[in-house]
């Protein structure tokens, strides 16, 4: 590994969400939920999922099912630890923990708020929730971490 | 959801029932654009989505024998990345570790083309709620 975080970013310009989410969006796995950015901090972003009927879980009542809940939360923290770190570094989720406080109301779209809370050299440490309209009513928590695989984050 | 049919997300995404393997259902997703993550890699949310399915499907096949009617409503999952998934094709299956009477553990896992080398481990807990 160098010692200098590797950088796609044009010199002295930050990893900026709201254009990165832009393209990561638009593709794969994301583009295919409908994932969108919504908004950003120093060490957060949120990104929105909407409700969508081919989205339902084996509730069967029109509740979106936890997979799609995964995936957003992973690219919402994935996101907030280049945020944080201002550098585009590629890395690997580890692992993510997620409780599932209550069922997603059907129809609604879920907004996930991820959050780098502690950067080392090789890992990140995130946390977040996912809400329906209520942030102090989430309908999922969760925890984990990533690694930098192509370089450090600091 | 019974043992044999899967949710709308799970048939959107393509995840599908690939055979049956000592009363635990095996289940596959194809690669394509809708699983990929960062250029040339399975997305780990993907990954998670099919090995949450696979969990519930083995633990609908353990109440499907003993006869009991439940609804499934998870509680939460650990997930555990081990190796990046690559293009190709992605195998879950879920084994039952405890089903009590209002709660179940169950771990899964999800392989490649070498299943000695599994890509990603995870371990749903579930409540179970008896059906009306």
């Amino acid at each position: 590994m160098s010692d200098k975080p590797p950088s796609i970013l044009p010199p002295g310009t930050r990893f900026d969400p709201s254009l990165a989410a832009r393209m990561m969006t638009r593709h794969g796995h994301g583009g295919w939920l409908g994932i969108r950015y919504q908004d950003h901090g120093e060490d957060w972003v949120e990104l929105a999922l909407p409700w969508r009927e081919d989205l339902v879980g084996i509730d069967g009542k029109g509740v979106l099912a936890s997979g799609p809940i995964i995936s957003l939360m992973d690219n919402a923290t994935s996101m907030s630890v280049w945020t944080k770190s201002g550098n585009f570094v590629p890395h690997a989720t580890l692992d993510l923990r997620v409780d599932y406080m209550r069922a997603a109301t059907p129809g609604q779209t879920v907004i996930g708020r991820g959050e780098c809370y502690k950067l080392t050299r090789t890992i990140s440490f995130i946390r977040g929730i996912a809400h329906d309209g209520d942030p102090a009513d989430p309908v999922a928590h969760v925890i984990g971490t990533f690694m930098a695989t192509h370089g450090p984050y600091l | 959801m019974s043992a044999l049919t899967l949710p709308p997300y799970a048939q959107a995404l393509g995840i599908e029932i690939d055979h049956d393997e000592a009363g635990e259902p095996v289940l596959r997703v194809d690669y394509s654009n809708r699983v990929a993550g960062r250029p040339g890699f399975l997305h780990g949310g993907a990954m998670s989505g099919l090995m949450e399915m696979a969990g519930f499907a083995a633990l609908q096949a353990e109440l499907d024998r003993r006869g009991e009617t439940m609804r499934l409503k998870p509680v939460n999952i650990q997930v555990e990345f081990m190796r990046g998934g690559t293009e190709q094709l992605t195998f879950a299956k879920g084994t039952v570790t405890r089903a009590g009477r209002r709660v179940a553990l169950v771990n899964a896992e999800a392989w490649q083309d070498d299943r000695a080398k599994p890509i990603a481990l995870a371990q749903i807990k579930v409540l179970l709620i008896p059906a009306e």
